[in-house]
């Protein structure tokens, strides 16, 4: 196994930078990985090996030329096939999408692609990144690198168990209510939901898009940081793209420095419902922090009660409306009935085909919370709790620069554990909601392994609107401490994936 | 007593234009009756006065340059189509032959 794909993307952009490897190499390594191990873990749905070579020859050639490049260029990256991308089928972890190629790239692609990263893949994903496991993905789960009995989080599973196990140092996600930061957390990895805006929607399949966020995934704090500075940035093609940069995320992650920062405890996000060992490790965490000066004070979020319950009117209706342009005329699959075949019931016979049961629930659902006669009792009162949440962190803002909290309630659980138990399944993300529905900017961080499992427990920062550089910032300094506890980075303490 | 029948997850899923079993029906009725008298607490929190939050960060007039640029063609528009015709897209006949 080549000692390449244990490098962090700083240490292999150091060493593209200075010419003692090639990006073909370092890509070549990571192709090598796939092939060794990813019949066992599932990260990608697809991967053209011709494709990432041939783009990291080319950022070869441009460097011997001389060229000017960016800081993460020739480090190859796995995306979330929830992206268009022109030159590989983009499914959404859906059969209704299976083989399609789109006709133009996500902005993010086309940004990765003009920055130098080859793209290894296409990771795997709860279908249109609706669940917590990869389970509802149409083509069959990731496994957890860590145990393979065990799910990988989701929805962004595929981008979780890729860079845990070593197949790419480095991938893009997307968080509606936690698809980046709970499977960074169950894996042992780091992943930031940008503020909202922050990165370009433009070619992410929607799920719900007052929601849904673009972000970077990657096993430290600074490839994070530098990976959201290559993809923020406004986009005229997204209507909702923040207007203003908001700094180097990459400066942040080195500044190393939290003396007299105001770190806020969410006083409804711990206790109960929490498993012991997470709980424990966070605990730690705080102690840690203010050994180092700085200030622990505790906040109370009172609407976080009621987050789960609109998250669960508003996502629907929004993917209610969104997954309606999964039609059968303009892409993807047609089922035709034996008689009778209208547009609608064609319509209707390629729907049930086409989506899966979490799928179908959740547009039951949304339909449902829309409709006349149940939009004010659902819908419209959903949008009041938004306010009361948004209420609730401008009031923990005022007393605090950052809000720490566990990302997930638990550890990895089992494959098949939550599966037919829809509300079982949601309240994993009870403490990753919250910052969606006020689209301000959440990082998961590995906090340490639970004792009574031995597994990956995440730490989530959350910082105001705009103020994703405090997440690198605190981040980063956390990051820090934990290794000189541990003695090595958390990820090293995974157990080798047999290889074969 | 559950709020979400078969018959209007029936009609939900027609609105929806999704084809459903009868055994979906029937597991989507119980499963969505559960959600929806959890997700229906959101009414515990708010008054008449608590206004709405449709989007998390307001913006305002936001528009570009009004200048033709590049744009996908037609072969393109139509490439993932299942069926196109004539530099269309083929949809089967939208009314009933009755």
């Amino acid at each position: 196994m080549s000692d390449l794909i244990r490098k962090t993307a700083a240490e292999l952009a150091g060493l593209l930078a200075s010419g003692e490897v090639s990006s073909v190499e370092v890509t070549k390594a990571h192709l090598d990985r796939s092939a060794a191990v990813d019949k066992a873990v599932h990260s990608y749905l697809y991967q053209n090996p011709e494709s990432a070579l041939a783009s990291a020859a080319e950022v070869d050639r441009a460097r011997a030329a001389g060229e000017k490049l960016g800081p993460l260029a020739g480090v190859p990256i796995a995306v979330k096939d929830n992206l268009t991308t022109t030159d590989a089928p983009t499914t959404s972890g859906s059969k209704i999408l299976e083989g399609w190629i789109p006709p133009y790239d996500a902005t993010v692609v086309a940004k990765l692609r003009a920055a130098g990263l080859p793209i290894l893949g296409k990771t795997n994903l709860d279908e249109f990144a609706m669940g917590s496991s990869t389970e509802f993905s149409a083509y069959g789960p990731s496994r957890n690198p860590w145990d393979l009995e065990r799910i990988p989080g989701g929805s962004g599973g595929g981008s979780s168990s890729v860079v845990s196990s070593f197949q790419a140092p480095l991938a893009i996600g997307s968080d509606t209510g936690g698809s980046i930061r709970f499977p960074a957390a169950v894996t042992g990895t780091v992943g930031t939901k940008p503020t909202y805006g922050a990165v370009s929607r433009y070619g992410l399949i929607a799920l719900a898009s007052s929601l849904d966020q673009v972000g970077p995934v990657a096993r430290n704090v600074l490839d994070t940081a530098m990976l959201q500075d290559v993809i923020a940035g406004h986009d005229p093609f997204d209507s909702t793209s923040l207007p203003e940069s908001l700094g180097s995320m990459t400066e942040a992650a080195k500044k190393l420095d939290i003396k007299g920062m105001r770190i806020g405890v969410i006083k409804q996000l711990s206790g109960e419902g929490f498993q012991a060992g997470v709980t424990a490790r966070f605990n730690e965490s705080l102690n840690l922090l203010a050994n180092a000066g700085a200030d622990i004070v505790e906040v109370s979020c009172p609407s976080f009660e009621y987050a789960i319950a609109a998250y669960y009117l508003i996502l629907p209706a929004e993917a209610s409306s969104n997954l309606a342009k999964f039609d059968s005329v303009r892409y993807g699959m047609r089922v035709e009935p034996n008689e009778n075949a209208t547009i609608e019931r064609v319509m209707a016979a390629t729907r049930e085909a086409g989506f899966g049961p979490e799928v179908k629930r959740r547009i039951i659902l949304g339909t449902y919370a829309l409709s006349s006669g149940s939009y004010d009792k659902y819908y419209g009162a959903a949008l009041k709790v938004r306010t009361l949440i948004q209420r609730d962190f401008d009031a923990a803002f005022a007393k605090a620069d950052v809000l720490v909290s566990p990302t997930g309630p638990t550890t990895a659980f089992k494959f098949g554990d939550k599966i037919d138990d829809p509300l079982a399944m949601y309240l994993n993300d009870i403490a990753t909601i919250p910052a969606n529905l006020a689209g301000i900017p959440g990082m998961s961080l590995p906090n340490g392994l639970a004792v009574e499992d031995g597994l990956p427990v995440g730490i989530q920062l959350l910082a105001p609107a705009r103020e994703d550089a405090r997440l690198y910032q605190v981040g980063a300094w956390l990051e820090q401490a934990h290794e000189n506890i541990w003695g090595k980075r958390m990820i090293d303490f995974a157990p080798e994936l047999e290889v074969g | 007593m559950s709020e979400i029948t078969p018959d209007l997850v029936r009609h939900l899923a027609g609105l929806a234009r999704i084809l459903v079993t009868d055994e979906e029906v029937e597991h989507f009725a119980q499963q969505l009756s559960v959600i929806a008298e959890s997700v229906a607490t959101v009414n515990k929190a708010i008054d008449a006065d608590t206004p709405s939050t449709s989007h998390p960060i307001p913006m305002f007039n936001v528009f570009r340059e009004d200048v033709v640029r590049p744009s996908l063609t037609q072969e393109q528009a139509l490439s993932g189509a299942p069926d196109a015709a004539d530099g269309r897209f083929k949809v089967n006949a939208i009314l009933d032959e009755e």
